[in-house]
């Protein structure tokens, strides 16, 4: 064991220090990327006009409108009105501010715009061994390609406009080891939902995740990023994992990634990033992915979550979880399997991507969604939207009386108005079942893109094996 | 922002763990632009029922939670997502501190921005707290220990940093904007122009 073996993290982290912290200071840390979006950066133009500041490095922000922007074609493409006209306002001042200070935007018809943490992957803006913000918490997904990544407030969108710095103080680090072979039909949404089942929904606070193991290393990057994203329901600061020939490969040619030479050397660099044998990490947990089962949430947090063929657990006397229950319309030691499903909604940072939408397809194609039951397919970008519609995915989820949209967060947290309807339940694949998160009484039970495409086809919550 | 040196008000709780950041404030009112005017919308879905009028059994709509600055909740309070909709609500409706025995890292960091003091106590002391709503206490940042009327004090972690801020109303913008020859040998070093 060597004294000066590093983890991946403290490489990312070291690489980027200002001023290093101290017993009265937090450090300096320098950010290569940030994102904006309209919902968590009005108030921070704000402070920059108030205080008469400008932008430090408008290159290194990227902006995008993905939050409360429609989805229905005809909003998008034909200017036709929107449900929240509040929404609409805010994509304006956000164009305005901009345009104002000279970052680049994604405006609303821009055949590269998308959910700002599907973009920047996709886009090749987010890189290896980068520190990347944004004020969106999900930004934990990019470090599925060995950034550092973690999701910010406002004040601090601010911070790193005027000064392209944060003060930080240095978290901890939880390694998580996934070893084993994923069984058919279980892939990465389980795999997070059983981590965070297992550490709980604050495990990982103060701590930055890696995820290793020879699990993780099979994983494609569409599968990466769906674990590092879920990290933030765990609590942890951020996830990361380790770039490798996936990682290259998933970058090599994308717009914004380097070339020619410059990918040469970066490569080179990047090989250098993950953890060294023998480096510590302040904790670890272990997990057999060969034992794992397609898992389903059925309380108001990500961590009740359960295999689906299992029995909701009792806890005597627990009032928030008799409450959780409660809202839930469950009891415990009920199974949920066989209840009625009125939504599915496939999309969100978490499981919006080519991968998630071929797995739902690959279910139904052939099949028809439930009597009764609304589906609605959100691609997480307008490359992912052009993609499937490549390979003729639209035509599944259509001809199977899906619903197809452009992209956006839509269901996942209803801000355009794409909701979920009072005491409905919702088998989304996004990232976060709390009361009323997809609509006011709105009841969601979270599950794999594989799941979800099984409880359309038969309206009931179904184990995607017995379509398969 | 104005300095913070103690604080002394009776005690709301709300004893629910993993109270989240869309239950502090749901999505649909992140439409806004500015800071302000959220307090009406704190809590919303757990304070007002489907007809808009305050739902009696919400802790905060009894009486005696009127003009509470000290918010107890339970443990994990704040995650979720790094909305600082969620302080600003909370300090808009009068809060200037929250109680726990964990708050997520997110919203204590947006909280301390905000002049809302993330305060985490022992389980014991936390205990007590949840048993006595309405209870006065104080909090001192010079010491940082939060006192219940019993006399009984306990320390709470604060970082350094945040804690000199607060005590001095000091923001951290500024302070960055002062670093501004180390951020420039910085983007020298690795080539950033």
């Amino acid at each position: 064991m060597s004294a000066t073996a590093q983890t991946l993290f403290e490489k990312v982290w070291r690489a980027h220090e200002v001023v290093p912290e101290s017993a009265d200071t937090p450090a300096v840390l320098y950010i290569d990327l940030h994102l904006i979006h309209e919902v968590t950066s009005p108030q921070a133009f704000a402070v920059l006009r108030q205080r008469g500041l400008r932008i430090r490095r408008p290159q290194l922000t990227f902006a995008t409108m993905d939050h409360s922007t429609p989805t229905r074609t005809e909003q998008v493409f034909a200017g036709a009105p929107v449900a929240i006209e509040a929404a609409a306002r805010q994509v304006r001042e956000l164009e305005t501010n901009c345009g104002d200070f000279g970052v680049e935007l994604l405006h609303l018809q821009h055949a590269q715009r998308g959910i700002v943490h599907i973009i920047g992957p996709e886009l090749g803006l987010t890189q290896p061994g980068r520190t990347v913000v944004c004020g969106d918490s999900h930004t934990s997904t990019h470090g599925a390609l060995g950034a550092l990544a973690f999701g910010i407030g406002t004040t601090e969108v601010g911070h790193v406009l005027a000064t392209q710095c944060l003060l930080q103080r240095k978290p901890r680090t939880l390694a998580i080891n996934v070893n084993g072979t994923l069984p058919a039909g279980v892939g990465a949404k389980d795999l997070i939902l059983a981590i965070i089942g297992r550490i709980g929904v604050a495990g990982g606070t103060g701590r930055v995740i890696e995820y290793r193991g020879e699990t993780i290393r099979a994983l494609d990057m569409d599968g990466r990023m769906t674990v590092c994203n879920m990290s933030i329901e765990a609590g942890a600061r951020a996830g990361m994992i380790a770039p490798d020939e996936s990682t290259f490969a998933y970058l090599a040619g994308r717009p914004r990634a380097p070339r020619g030479e410059a990918w040469e050397r970066a490569v080179e660099r990047w090989r250098r990033l993950p953890t060294d044998p023998g480096a510590q990490f302040d904790e670890e947990v272990r997990i057999d992915a060969s034992r794992l089962e397609p898992m389903i949430t059925y309380g108001t947090n990500p961590g009740m979550v359960m295999p689906i063929g299992g029995a909701i657990p009792e806890r005597g006397g627990d009032p928030v979880f008799d409450k959780s229950l409660a809202y839930m319309g469950f009891a415990p030691g009920q199974s949920i399997r066989e209840h009625p499903v009125n939504v599915v909604f496939i999309g969100s940072c978490t499981n919006g991507r080519l991968s998630d939408l071929r797995l739902a397809a690959s279910l139904l194609r052939g099949r028809k969604v439930a009597r009764g039951v609304q589906m609605l397919v959100v691609p997480g970008s307008q490359q992912v939207k052009r993609e499937a519609e490549a390979e003729g995915l639209h035509r599944v989820f259509l001809e199977a009386g899906a619903e197809w949209r452009e992209s956006g967060c839509s269901m996942c947290l209803g801000m355009n108005g794409d909701l979920v309807g009072e005491g409905q339940y919702a088998v989304s694949t996004s990232n976060r079942n709390f009361e009323g998160r997809q609509g006011v009484g709105a009841r969601t039970l979270l599950a794999s893109p594989l799941t979800a495409a099984a409880c359309a086809v038969r309206g009931r919550v179904t184990d995607p094996r017995e379509l398969m | 922002m104005e300095p913070i040196r103690t604080l002394r008000s009776r005690t709301a709780v709300l004893a629910m763990s993993d109270v989240d950041t869309d239950q502090i404030i749901p999505a649909r009112f992140l439409t806004t632009t500015t800071r302000e005017g959220l307090g009406k919308h704190l809590f919303a879905d757990w304070r007002y029922g489907a007809d808009g009028a305050p739902r009696a059994d919400f802790p905060l709509n009894r009486p005696q939670a009127e003009g509470c600055a000290i918010l107890v909740a339970g443990n994990n309070f704040g995650c979720g997502s790094s909305r600082e909709h969620a302080p600003w609500a909370l300090t808009d409706y009068g809060f200037r501190a929250v109680v726990s025995t964990q708050i997520a890292d997110i919203f204590r960091n947006n909280s301390l921005k905000n002049g809302l003091l993330p305060v985490l106590v022992d389980p014991a002391t936390h205990r007590w707290l949840l048993e006595h709503a309405g209870a006065e206490v104080s909090i001192d940042l010079e010491s940082t220990t939060l006192t219940l009327p019993t006399g009984q004090v306990a320390r709470f972690p604060l970082e350094p940093f945040a804690r000199y801020c607060l005590m001095n109303g000091i923001d951290e913008l500024g302070f960055l904007l002062g670093r501004d020859r180390q951020i420039a040998a910085y983007e020298a070093r690795a080539r950033i122009a």
